[in-house]
């Protein structure tokens, strides 16, 4: 465990940066689909609803890994084969999509949660003010669905970092994958597993910290303000 | 003075407020409103009672396109509400609404409550908003609750709360949505209270009641629905006292 430590330690570091890149990149672009497409699935509109349902119910039924696969080896090749364009994407750049779609398509799901969650009154109270639609949204709807959805935001937050587990498969040099190459290098793979697993969960505790002070914050400000 | 109009007391023949033609209203096959006609004047009290599910709710909704109608025609102040290219929320700052829930934005303290609108549609500045919105609470009698959440009012305290929010805007006229329904019967009385002064300075109102009480001593006219239609119209001493149309008379016998 010592001499993997001591040998491999700042190389797994690293592999840990790596993880957390992607998986920031993932999450600000899963973010954004996911308040695009939740806030396109409550709307008063059927066109804007269906390519919401479309979309999360794409993803959903699709496994990640199956995404990489295809986004990483499937889309180059197609568009190669049947446009004659070469285009190749960077792990990174694919890790990315992929995380992002993913993300974005649970994301959305708990945006829309969170807003059908609130009483239909609010927004009722708000239009008959004379406000829009969408600064009822942003004043008086979204501040309320936003605090109930921070759990499950949460939540998403470290599926998503674990995720990107799954990326080791098209060769994105994160944990996983680097932790592989050390074990076909050292053969010690309960050591080397062991400690991949504690960085995780060092990592994912830490973010849950932040999580529940963030969540202690904003429901201490609701009660002064 | 504290709201727009000055002391009319009486209803404006001359100046209707809001016109209403042949208004139809249906959720899929259920046809909740079947032709509804009628004029509401400047300063007029009209309150509207009839058993549950007769559409009056729906039929208050429709005034300010919370419902929008199947067909017919509603004019509010010149405005055909029908139409679909008015600028329907211009037309909504002049009409506030009171629902059965309050509807008090939860997010938000009383005063703040109060200032969103005319604050957010540049109706005031902050100052000005707040100067109104002060006062406006000191009218319902909450001066001490500008900076308490909605989740400590009590239910009357939230509904007079939600009186002087529609207020903020300043409205020509006021629509209630069973304004006293949800409420412990001890607190019923101060929000009648603040409706009461507000018919004597003058506003146009439009009230969904089940109070008869009140329907009978503020109402300048009392609209009877039932199945989607006006069965009876009159004064409340008419229709009261001297009710023509049988379902009336047996409404009122199991309501009085």
């Amino acid at each position: 465990m010592n001499q993997i430590l001591s040998t491999y330690g700042p190389l797994m570091l690293s592999a840990m940066g790596q993880t957390l890149l992607l998986a920031l990149c993932g999450l600000f672009f899963g973010c954004l689909l996911g308040v695009v497409f939740g806030l396109a699935s409550v709307v008063d509109n059927k066109v804007s609803r269906t390519i919401s349902v479309i979309y999360v119910n794409l993803i959903r039924g699709v496994p990640m890994i199956v995404l990489a696969f295809f986004v990483f080896y499937g889309v180059p090749y197609g568009l190669r084969t049947i446009l004659g364009v070469k285009y190749t994407l960077t792990a990174l750049q694919a890790g990315t999509i992929c995380l992002a779609l993913n993300c974005g398509a649970y994301m959305s799901e708990i945006i829309r949660a969170g807003i059908q969650s609130i009483d239909p009154g609010q927004m009722e109270a708000a239009r008959s003010l004379g406000l829009s639609y969408w600064r009822s949204m942003f004043r008086v709807v979204l501040p309320q669905a936003i605090k109930n959805m921070i759990p499950s935001i949460v939540n998403q937050f470290i599926i998503t970092l674990k995720d990107t587990s799954i990326l080791s498969v098209i060769g994105f040099p994160e944990l996983v994958n680097k932790a592989q190459n050390v074990i076909a290098i050292t053969f010690k793979s309960f050591e080397t597993w062991a400690i991949v697993a504690v960085m995780y969960l060092i990592v994912i505790l830490a973010l849950q910290q932040v999580a529940n002070a963030l969540e202690r914050r904003l429901s201490r400000d609701r009660k002064q303000k | 003075m504290l709201w727009k109009g000055d002391s009319v007391v009486t209803a404006n023949k001359n100046n209707i407020k809001i016109h209403i033609e042949n208004l139809t209203k249906s959720f899929g096959h259920n046809k909740v409103l079947q032709g509804i006609s009628t004029d509401i004047y400047e300063g007029e009290v009209v309150c509207v009672i009839g058993p549950s599910g007769s559409g009056k709710s729906t039929f208050l909704r429709c005034i300010n396109r919370l419902e929008t109608a199947t067909s017919g025609e509603i004019v509010v102040d010149g405005y055909r509400i029908s139409d679909k290219k008015i600028n329907l929320n211009k037309v909504r700052e002049n009409i506030g609404m009171v629902f059965q829930h309050f509807n008090l934005f939860a997010n938000m303290n009383v005063l703040r409550n109060l200032m969103l609108a005319p604050v957010d549609l540049k109706k005031a500045t902050k100052e000005e908003a707040k100067e109104t919105a002060l006062r406006l609470l000191e009218t319902v009698g909450l001066s001490d609750k500008a900076d308490s959440f909605p989740s400590q009012l009590s239910g009357g305290q939230k509904q007079r709360v939600a009186i002087a929010r529609a207020l903020a805007m300043s409205p020509d006229i006021m629509l209630f949505d069973e304004p006293t329904s949800a409420l412990d019967p001890e607190m019923v009385g101060e929000v009648l209270a603040v409706m009461k002064q507000l018919a004597k300075d003058g506003m146009t109102m439009v009230v969904v009641t089940h109070e008869m009480g009140f329907a009978r001593e503020v109402a300048d006219r009392v609209l009877f629905m039932d199945e989607g239609v006006i069965l009876e119209e009159g004064t409340p001493e008419q229709i009261f006292s001297s009710p023509k149309h049988p379902r009336t008379i047996d409404f009122l016998d199991k309501v009085l």
